[in-house]
């Protein structure tokens, strides 16, 4: 077969791989969506939040250090040790944590029964709070995250794949640990909502939120529960993106392209996130592929848009979402 | 005591139905009003009037945009920095292929241009609503930028895909290009603005501002009571587009004189231009100048006390400031959905009981 053929497949692949990487991203919006009908637009800035918080912690930083350097005249920045990347991860696990019940009493509680969109701009502010926090509190300065993730080429893909068609793939280690940790994600996340009391309790409250109040679910604890989740969804995303380019501020604009890929998929499926992810990342690897070329090229950072746009005007509702039912 | 209406009679429908009906709201408007043509261009100094009062006009021309649409139609729309750089690039391309046109008119056009692209990205609303619409409006976003940077045509093949715009005046006096004085581009912006908000003003009180309203409140109720959504939506995007064309056309012509797409009309303008509205005021006029002013305004103001008092480094300011805007907008959303707008309304409602309330 041609050259051509396999290069495409290439692209295709990586597509996916990339996908995956969205749909980490998208899994953190639905979770809450499904939860509490908000639009978290955070998420992306969770991620970047996490990543900062664990490369800080990892290496000692002071947090606050250039504001208390600014006020008191001192010359702080480091502690001075190194954590283990297990400790650094599951201390910054804990910060998601409280991160999670700090929204709920600041921002949630006083905000129930809002209208969606009041919600949604809510949280644009907490996105923007959260981004001069995490600069404010870390540094800005684009930082390198190293917790031991396997990167570059992969040989053994490439040995294999030259001796099966004669031509040697292309893939990157790091986006295929990306994928099994994604599928290990999604499938301790299903486990934990079909076998766990929290899960049950969880999709009830997805499910009817005055039912699940009636038969004693405490709402607050499970949307405590759901932005904790998101924060460590958050902080996965937020380590595989950073593994990948670095952690600096671009981070959060995977958010940006999490949009689409919900829009595709329907906000309340977790199965839509990631089939979305999927056909996002390889109709955009694939139209840069094909298309890029002829019009000058980066198309991806519209292409997502354009074909989410195209596909809700046939289908609203995305296409593993509930059909949406108006009555006045 | 001085804020009162008694003694104030109407005798007419017209004299009701005013805009201000209370005296002394409108001797207090035409003085604001007079106080900005005659006396602030010739007071203010040049740094003020650049630093100050010509971002918060444009930006005030966009916000008013932006609240007709999401404020009076209820369709969010997170696109208004694409829309913006359609204008800019309208005025610029009108500017250097017909150099004789009136910048006036360039100024115009560039808006009507807006209101045709605006018109084709809310083509969507008509199926979608809430964040998707919202959502969906970020693909106007990208796309412009990612238009006006890869294609030369818009930029007229300048080597840095910079756009800078050429020299024009209205009646012999330049209100474009580096050498024109900031009164003269004061003067313009202020009095295009003007027109936009009477405009504005007379469209949200006319049947077109109410068949708005009666979609954002309930688009189905709306439709069954016979209001178009059809047309109450694409008109809602047109006009909405229009403002914000001029504002772009403006941003770039008469205050930044030069611009780069992905720096002047990225993405974060857009979300600027919604907080404006949140924090102003939903769904009023008066909401959308509060609001842009208190966002142009803040950053000067930080940045004056934290850089210049406090010498502060000017990173630290700039995450404060994300931090301020930021809990500030939750803060309106939870203490005061209605904004500024709404606190002032309350603080009218207050002063006329003052000092005897009951």
């Amino acid at each position: 077969m041609p050259d051509q053929f396999y290069f495409a497949l290439e692209v295709a692949l990586n597509g996916l791989l990339t996908g995956i990487m969205y749909a980490l991203v998208a899994l953190g919006f639905v979770l809450i969506y499904k939860s509490s009908e908000i639009f978290n637009y955070a998420q992306g800035v969770m991620a970047l939040f996490a990543a900062l918080t664990l490369v800080g912690l990892q290496s000692g930083q002071v947090p606050f250090a250039e504001l208390i350097n600014a006020i008191f005249g001192t010359h702080l920045s480091h502690f001075g040790w190194r954590l283990p990347p297990l400790v650094a991860i599951v201390l910054t696990a804990v910060v998601m944590v409280l991160f999670a019940i700090l929204v709920e009493r600041l921002i949630l509680r006083h905000l129930v029964g809002q209208e969606p969109i009041i919600l949604f701009m809510a949280t644009i502010g907490l996105a923007y709070f959260l981004e001069g926090f995490g600069d404010l509190m870390w540094g800005s300065e684009i930082k390198k995250l190293d917790i031991g993730l396997p990167q570059g080429l992969s040989e053994t893909v490439e040995s294999l794949t030259d001796r099966w068609f004669g031509y040697g793939l292309f893939i990157d280690r790091l986006d295929i640990a990306a994928a099994a940790v994604a599928g290990i994600l999604v499938t301790v996340l299903t486990l934990f909502s079909q076998y766990t009391k929290q899960g049950r309790a969880l999709r009830a409250v997805a499910d009817d939120h005055q039912a699940a109040l009636s038969v004693g679910i405490s709402l607050r604890f499970i949307w405590v529960l759901v932005w904790s989740i998101a924060g460590f969804i958050a902080l996965v995303a937020g380590v595989m993106w950073g593994a990948k380019s670095g952690v600096q501020f671009s981070l959060s604009l995977i958010a940006l392209k999490a949009l689409p890929v919900l829009m595709l998929g329907g906000f309340t499926s977790i199965p839509g996130a990631i089939v979305g992810g999927l056909i996002i990342g390889v109709g955009e690897k694939l139209f840069e592929f094909w298309v890029g070329p002829l019009i000058g090229g980066a198309t991806e950072n519209w292409f997502a848009y354009v074909l989410a746009l195209v596909f809700l005007v046939f289908r609203p509702q995305g296409l593993f979402g509930e059909k949406i039912i108006e009555r006045v | 005591m001085f804020y009162r209406e008694a003694g104030d009679f109407k005798t007419s429908y017209r004299e009701d139905m005013q805009t201000f009906p209370i005296r002394l709201d409108r001797r207090a408007y035409w003085t604001i009003v007079a106080l900005a043509f005659l006396v602030a261009p010739f007071v203010v100094n040049d740094y003020w009037t650049n630093a100050v009062l010509l971002p918060f006009l444009v930006w005030a021309t966009a916000a008013l945009g932006l609240n007709l649409l999401t404020g009076y139609c209820g369709q969010v729309s997170l696109g208004t920095g694409g829309f913006m750089a359609v204008g800019a690039f309208a005025a610029y391309k009108l500017m250097t292929a017909f150099p004789g046109m009136n910048i006036v008119f360039v100024v115009l056009l560039a808006g009507v241009v807006t209101a045709g692209v605006g018109l084709l990205f809310g083509l969507p609303s008509l199926r979608i609503k809430g964040f998707y619409l919202a959502v969906a409006t970020l693909a106007a976003q990208f796309f412009f930028v990612w238009l006006f940077n890869k294609v030369p045509w818009f930029y007229n093949y300048s080597a840095s895909g910079q756009i800078t715009a050429p020299e024009r005046t209205i009646f012999g006096i330049l209100v474009t290009g580096p050498s024109a004085a900031p009164a003269a581009k004061y003067l313009f912006t202020l009095t295009i603005l003007f027109g936009l908000a009477w405009l504005a003003r007379n469209l949200t009180r006319g049947k077109t501002g109410r068949s708005w309203m009666a979609i954002r409140d309930m688009d189905i109720a709306a439709e069954i009571i016979g209001v178009d959504p059809l047309k109450a939506k694409l008109s809602a995007f047109a006009v909405s587009s229009f403002f914000v064309g001029v504002a772009g056309a403006l941003f770039f012509t008469v205050y930044l004189g030069s611009a780069e797409v992905t720096e002047a009309f990225g993405i974060d303008k857009s979300f600027l231009v919604l907080f404006m509205i949140i924090i102003g005021g939903l769904g009023s006029i008066l909401g959308s100048f509060l609001g842009a002013a208190l966002l142009v305004l803040l950053p000067v103001f930080l940045k004056n006390v934290m850089v210049d008092i406090l010498h502060w480094e000017t990173y630290i300011a700039a995450h404060l400031e994300l931090m301020i805007v930021g809990g500030l907008i939750i803060f309106f959303l939870i203490y005061e959905p209605h904004g500024l707008a709404q606190l002032w309304r309350l603080a009218k409602e207050k002063l006329r009981l003052w000092p005897f309330p009951y």
